[in-house]
């Protein structure tokens, strides 16, 4: 099954992978800040659309994204 | 072509006898940009160095030229390059890199005349540049002045041992009249051991965790440790490594103080002193840093006054009167720029001034 | 069974967190240089010099031997490593402002006498460390911190291009510029620093990559609009592409 594993201590909420998923489903968090207490992002699949594509991980500036499992 | 011989008399230029003590010494990179009186230096290592398959590169300015340096000393190697005055003004950022960095950079400066362009005389007017460092920040770079072609080539040898030994940038100062003149010299073979630096080296990360070498950089402390330990090793250097020449000190009322060329005819005018009557000293700093101002100090107990001659506007003279600290007076014999003046004329101020 | 394609490099060091500014392509950059040092087995062979400028911190990052040169600086003390360790992977990392401006003559006589050195430089188009002023690489209008009213000709003259002018040199083996503006233009920009490697491995002479980057702080945009304006005015004016490549000439 596809998908990703976001590091949060990693994200600096830039928010570029967000943009760049295809099949949006990299979302702000409600409830989890980074240090500077903005709002990271959250890998959220609950029908297991990912593609495992890498697309993401390979926009996020920050090694934010850092796995992803395609098949 | 000079070749590089051991062990054998022969007559040669300070600038060569410097670059084949250099080849001796086994260092293994040269990086130079050409300038008056210092240029058969990277002349002769143009050839010498491509001959013996070690590294030779004409930078395109003295700014490369010693960062090319740098960069050499970082992976272990023994590399200088040279320079004159004026160009060593370009190099003062490098040196003060290579401080905190701790890196042994061995830098030949074959003083001419300044400030500016200047000339192509001979001139002592780059002590200060040498000896307070010219770049940014507290830092020190071993100084040694040698005074006749011989000493050109073993000092070279110590130049080497010493930055190596300390991890510190190390300048042979010597003149245009060292560099341009012929004297008789013997090549020893470099009598130094070999310093071990495979705990701090850039070799690639196979033997070793990933090492950087930097500056010690914005996130030291306030305290800033890294500069305490950088004097601490100046203070081990003054108490091991000062080294200074004298000659009829121990009954002497004064003593002349000189370094490099202009000394030998200081040497001359102390003779002369004795042979008038003249209760005479010699007294010849070889390392210009460290400062032999322990000894000093101590002939300030016995000697009514120091007098010091220099081919500048007097710039040692401020060392000397430090390390006297006000005990007896310190006096100058100076011209701005050129050949040393006359032993005769030295003489006769010393004559005028006691 | 899934497999995994994407994983943190194992050149970048442990728990390493970059510490640029939120959504900087410089982390991008870090990361595919740091790809491309695993993929080829050169890390432990490795002797990077980094420029002074945001770009310094790579060696924080990168599990290599690193040395930190002066600013603009890099490329000639990268001359010294190489000269004195021919068989050492030699690269340098700066920033416009280390590598366009105070370090043009370096970079230039390193391509000149084909150094066998490789060279990243990341353009965007000012000096970011400092807070955002006219670089050699700021864009005619651009407005910066040092040019309040934009970049005018009269006054401040005009852009440099790197990668045309380090190609006209001919010990120049490989020279690119690529983009970081999107997921396509990173994967190309990752085959020219890998070429550009490559080329250093085979003794062939210079090579110099130059990287569109962002400054979003500096130019005042979100990341998102700052790849806007790579797209819509720096690759107008910085065109990506290969400019220089003796592999290919010499087929």
């Amino acid at each position: 099954m596809s998908h990703i594993v976001v590091d949060e201590n990693r994200c600096k909420a830039c928010y570029l992978c967000v943009k760049e998923c295809p099949k949006h489903l990299i979302k702000v968090s409600k409830d989890k800040v980074n240090k500077l207490g903005n709002s990271v992002v959250e890998f959220d699949d609950p029908n297991h659309e990912c593609l495992g594509c890498a697309m993401c991980a390979t926009r996020c500036p920050d090694l934010a994204i850092s796995e992803v499992y395609r098949g | 072509m000079v070749e590089c011989l051991t062990n054998k008399k022969v007559l040669m230029k300070g600038n060569y006898a410097i670059a084949n003590a250099a080849v001796l010494a086994g260092c293994q990179c040269y990086f130079g940009y050409p300038i008056t009186p210092q240029s058969e230096i990277g002349e002769f290592m143009s050839g010498k160095m491509q001959e013996l398959g070690r590294a030779y590169v004409s930078a395109e300015s003295e700014l490369a030229a010693i960062n090319m340096t740098i960069g050499a000393c970082s992976t272990g190697v023994k590399a200088m390059s040279s320079s004159s005055s004026c160009a060593v003004a370009l190099m003062q950022e490098a040196l003060s890199y290579a401080t905190t960095d701790e890196l042994p950079v061995v830098l030949v400066s074959v003083m001419r005349g300044g400030p500016g362009l200047g000339n192509i005389y001979p001139s002592q007017g780059d002590y200060t540049q040498a000896v307070k460092g010219g770049g940014n920040g507290d830092y020190r770079t071993i100084v040694l002045a040698p005074s006749t072609v011989q000493e050109c080539a073993d000092l070279t040898y110590k130049a080497f041992y010493l930055a190596q030994k300390y991890r510190n940038p190390t300048i042979l100062l010597a003149d245009g009249l060292l560099g341009q003149m012929m004297e008789p010299v013997e090549f020893k073979e470099y009598p130094y051991p070999e310093v071990d630096n495979s705990s701090w080296r850039l070799s690639g990360t196979k033997d070793h965790k990933a090492r950087i070498i930097r500056s010690y950089g914005p996130l030291a402390d306030d305290r800033c440790v890294f500069l305490e330990k950088l004097f601490d090793k100046y203070k081990k250097l003054e108490e091991n490594e000062t080294e200074w020449e004298e000659i009829g000190t121990e009954d002497a009322d004064v003593v002349l103080v000189s370094f490099g060329s202009t000394s030998r005819n200081v040497k001359t005018a102390v003779k002369m002193c004795r042979e008038k009557g003249i209760k005479a000293g010699f007294f010849r700093p070889i390392t210009l840093f460290p400062f032999p101002n322990k000894r000093l100090k101590e002939l300030s107990k016995t000697v009514k006054k120091f007098i010091t001659v220099e081919v500048n506007m007097g710039q040692m003279v401020d060392d000397v009167r430090l390390a006297v600290n006000g005990v007896v007076p310190v006096e100058l014999i100076h011209k701005g720029v050129g050949a040393p003046p006359d032993p005769e004329v030295i003489f006769k101020q010393i004559e005028e001034l006691i | 069974m899934a497999t995994q394609v994407f994983k943190i490099p194992n050149t970048i060091k442990k728990d390493a967190k970059f510490t640029f500014c939120p959504g900087c392509d410089h982390g991008v950059a870090v990361r595919l240089v740091a790809e491309c040092l695993e993929e080829l087995g050169v890390i432990d062979n490795t002797i990077a010099v980094c420029g002074i400028g945001c770009s310094v911190t790579i060696y924080d990052f990168i599990d290599m031997d690193a040395l930190e040169a002066p600013h603009g600086r890099s490329v000639a003390e990268a001359t010294g490593v190489k000269r004195a360790k021919p068989d050492k992977f030699v690269f340098t990392y700066s920033g416009d402002g280390d590598y366009a401006s105070i370090g043009l003559a370096e970079g230039m006589h390193a391509a000149l006498r084909g150094e066998k050195i490789t060279s990243i430089c990341i353009n965007n188009t000012t000096y970011g460390m400092t807070g955002g002023q006219l670089g050699p690489t700021t864009m005619l209008g651009q407005v910066t911190t040092t040019s309040p009213t934009g970049r005018n000709i009269e006054y401040y003259g005009y852009p440099i291009k790197l990668a045309e002018h380090i190609a006209l040199c001919d010990g120049t083996a490989f020279s690119a510029r690529v983009s970081l503006d999107t997921v396509a233009n990173i994967k190309k920009a990752k085959q020219a620093i890998k070429k550009a490697f490559e080329v250093q491995l085979k003794g062939l002479g210079y090579s110099f990559v130059e990287i569109l980057s962002t400054c979003p702080t500096n130019w005042r945009m979100t990341p998102d609009k700052a790849h806007e304006r790579v797209q819509n005015e720096m690759m107008q004016v910085f065109k990506p592409g290969i400019y220089k490549d003796v592999t290919v000439e010499n087929v």
